[in-house]
């Protein structure tokens, strides 16, 4: 059984801050406690690693790549003040609008007068997750627009009314016979079990609705300062009909996005589908310089693209985390994640999840609420390794953990480091307390108080051995000295 | 930030980021022992090329004084981590091949353009084909003669989306063919503007082998030398027909693209 208990997180960051800990804790022990959701997720992330691991072997050396990469968005993102204005001037010179937006909701705003002044009537989208982060289609819809979402997990997870569960395989937590109900339900079609009978119904529904659109509206992956193009990397086709039918294209990016040379996309390009999908490349990658030309058969007459800020400055002003911007957003560091793997994506409740999400939050929604997520974490360093930019990642959460706990202290911790050093530093109090333990465990394990309750939930504890350690070392010494 | 009232959103954030790289960020963490030799002292930026043939490396310089100065490798020594395209026009051919039907994309050999109209006819023909769209090409043209089915003409004159809805197949030219990915180089230029190419159910292309690059980056050069500073307004990589795996993780083909892409490689 997948749960489904919980209430939609999109209003996660709306929320009282405490309770985003409360019920990260609540959830995470629900979700841990479902073997059939652990199976399912796990199971879909298996052809993941099959299809990954085949076409990183097609590189001559994966690891150069990644230096190439990490090196691409290294010196972009530490030259941002130069790139970003040389970008802006050749975008617009391709006949492209630019819209600076500080935070989510100057962005919301310039999109909603950008819709009202092209007098849409129905709205378009492909995937992107800046316009989650700002909660556009909420904005969109009170304001009465209707969007619909193109892709076809966010096509499905909108038809929920719930947020990607992951950010490159949004609905990656579903059954096909959900889904298959679900259509039922909204389209009228009839059961299918057949997930290419199911994609044939969203594609049938959907071309209508990319004819009569008068807006589009996509995410962007890459900004090319050289060119002044946007690159959008997608499988369906979606972005690419979303970019080419409606009269007006408006676009969403983070300010981060930039690199400097169309030539970076050839390493770029690759490694984003091989470690996102396991692809040798995506189906459609594509570049965009403003809208259609003169002598073109068709595309756009106005091109927008926003550009957002909603503090990644933040985070390029720290210049430990700074290479958090360098993030491509494949999404890897989530699927080789052991706890992302058992809580799964909701359980964050942010719009980035799994451990870049933990990373990046605290900089976008303040730390003292968030830092819950760097805790969250086995210090495994398996999304350090499969970064294909080379993010710290599993660095990053402790840093997170440091700085909580230079500017929030938590009176209860330093109660316990301050009693464990008293106690390492005396030999005789350390050999006391071990005895001490050592009996009393049987008695502890039965009275279950508090702070042992939690572990013995789901777990025991060994039985304790007769001698202590430094005992039991005593006595061996003789013996080897002998042989 | 009280400093910030006044301005426009665009000075704002200008001027946080400069404020935020005030203070210069480390070297990227991990890089090989090889790449952290290649950590240089400041030299002049050379020129970035990306044929084959260049000499010229990458040098990536630093506005914020007191940084260390990355130079990657020239090209021609650095790309050999990539994957392989192939060092002769055969062997490209062969992976350009090998890759596309990996990627289920057909590919249909002719020897010339007369061959090419055949094949289209034959296909045509078995699928009952009712209309097909086309641009005016040069390597498109030839073939519409056989086309045993109505046609409908994409040109900037006049663009109907329903009318290009309503066809069965498009066919249009290339930019380039990248062995390395099997990959197809569109653009709004020279393949029909943006929706011939994904709109129909299928995609037919039809292109030469001399139009076949080895990497990426040789079809982005050559993309570049072409539209000399007025890219067009689309280029588009497709690589194989539109898929998803959004249900289960299942491979579905045709999501909302062509379900079938068709390569004619002529010669």
């Amino acid at each position: 059984m997948i749960v489904n208990h919980s209430p939609a997180p999109a209003a996660a960051d709306s929320q009282p801050p405490r309770l985003a800990k409360k019920r990260f804790l609540h959830d995470a022990a629900e979700y841990v406690r479902d073997t059939g959701h652990r199976a399912f997720v796990r199971k879909a992330l298996n052809g993941y690693y099959a299809s990954r691991d085949l076409q990183k072997a097609r590189f001559r050396n994966w690891e150069h790549a990644r230096d190439a990469a990490s090196l691409a968005k290294w010196s972009a993102v530490n030259r941002l003040d130069e790139l970003l204005p040389r970008f802006v001037a050749a975008f617009e010179a391709n006949g492209g609008q630019v819209h600076w937006a500080r935070d989510a909701e100057e962005a919301r705003k310039i999109v909603l007068e950008l819709v009202r002044a092209a007098r849409a009537k129905a709205i378009i989208k492909s995937k992107c997750m800046t316009s989650e982060e700002i909660h556009l289609n909420a904005a969109l819809e009170a304001d009465g627009y209707g969007v619909v979402e193109s892709d076809l997990g966010e096509f499905i997870q909108q038809l929920r009314g719930e947020p990607p569960y992951h950010f490159v395989f949004p609905c990656m937590h579903v059954r096909r016979d959900e889904i298959s109900d679900l259509f039922g339900k909204h389209l009228g079609t009839a059961p299918t079990d057949s997930p290419e009978e199911l994609t044939m119904i969203a594609r049938r529904h959907m071309r209508r609705l990319y004819i009569d659109a008068d807006v589009g509206i996509t995410g962007a992956n890459f900004l090319v300062a050289e060119t002044g193009q946007i690159s959008i990397t997608e499988n369906e086709g979606n972005a690419r009909l979303t970019a080419a039918l409606p009269r007006v294209h408006i676009a969403i990016s983070g300010i981060e996005k930039v690199v400097e040379h169309l030539d970076d996309l050839a390493v770029l390009l690759p490694m984003l589908a091989t470690a996102g999908t396991g692809q040798p490349m995506t189906c459609y990658n594509t570049l965009y310089a403003g809208p259609r030309r003169a002598g073109e058969a068709d595309g756009p007459e106005e091109m927008h693209l926003v550009l957002l800020d909603n503090s990644r400055t933040a985070i390029l002003a720290d210049p430990e985390q700074r290479d958090s911007l360098h993030c491509i957003r494949c999404g890897a560091c989530l699927n080789v994640c052991p706890i992302f793997k058992n809580v799964g994506g909701f359980t964050y409740g942010t719009t980035y999840q799994g451990p870049i999400g933990s990373v990046i939050t605290p900089h976008l929604r303040g730390l003292a609420d968030w830092n819950h997520l760097s805790a969250a974490s086995s210090l495994c360093g398996a999304c350090t390794d499969a970064c294909p930019v080379r993010i710290d990642i599993a660095h990053h959460l402790l840093h997170n953990r440091r700085n909580a706990a230079r500017t929030a202290p938590n009176a209860w911790e330093r109660l316990g480091h301050r009693l464990f050093v008293m106690v390492a530093r005396r030999p005789w109090l350390f050999g006391l307390g071990g005895a001490v333990f050592r009996h009393t465990l049987p008695l502890l394990k039965a009275l279950r108080p508090p702070l042992l309750r939690d572990w013995l939930a789901s777990r025991d504890l060994p039985a304790a051995p007769r001698q202590s350690f430094r005992r039991q070392w005593e006595r061996r010494q003789p013996r080897e000295g002998r042989a | 930030m009280s400093g910030e009232t006044g301005m426009s959103a665009r000075e704002v954030i200008l001027a946080r980021i400069t404020e935020a790289l005030r203070v210069p960020a480390p070297l990227p963490h991990g890089l090989t022992a090889e790449s952290q030799s290649q950590v240089r002292q400041p030299q002049p930026r050379a020129a970035v090329t990306t044929s084959g043939a260049s000499t010229a490396g990458i040098t990536v310089t630093h506005a914020a004084a007191g940084l260390p100065t990355l130079t990657v490798l020239p090209e021609e020594v650095a790309r050999p981590w990539l994957p392989d395209g192939g060092e002769t026009q055969a062997e490209r051919l062969q992976l350009l091949i090998e890759n596309l039907v990996k990627l289920r994309a057909i590919v249909q050999q002719v020897p010339d353009l007369t061959a090419a109209s055949d094949y289209l006819f034959t296909i045509a023909r078995e699928r009952d084909w009712q209309r097909v769209a086309w641009h005016p090409h040069p390597l498109v043209e030839p073939l519409l003669g056989g086309v045993p089915c109505a046609t409908y003409r994409v040109d900037a004159a006049d663009f109907e989306k329903n009318s290009l809805e309503s066809c069965d197949a498009g066919i249009t030219s290339c930019e380039a063919l990248v062995a390395q990915t099997g990959s197809i180089l569109v653009s709004s230029a020279t393949s029909g503007g943006r929706a011939l190419s994904i709109l129909p159910h299928v995609h037919i292309v039809v292109a030469t082998c001399d139009q076949i690059v080895a990497t990426l980056a040789d079809a982005l050069h050559a993309a570049k030398e072409r539209h000399e500073g007025h890219m067009p307004s689309m280029l588009s990589f497709i690589t194989g027909p539109s898929r998803t795996g959004d249900i289960e993780r299942i491979l579905v083909l045709g999501a909302h693209g062509p379900k079938e892409l068709i390569l004619i490689l002529v010669g």
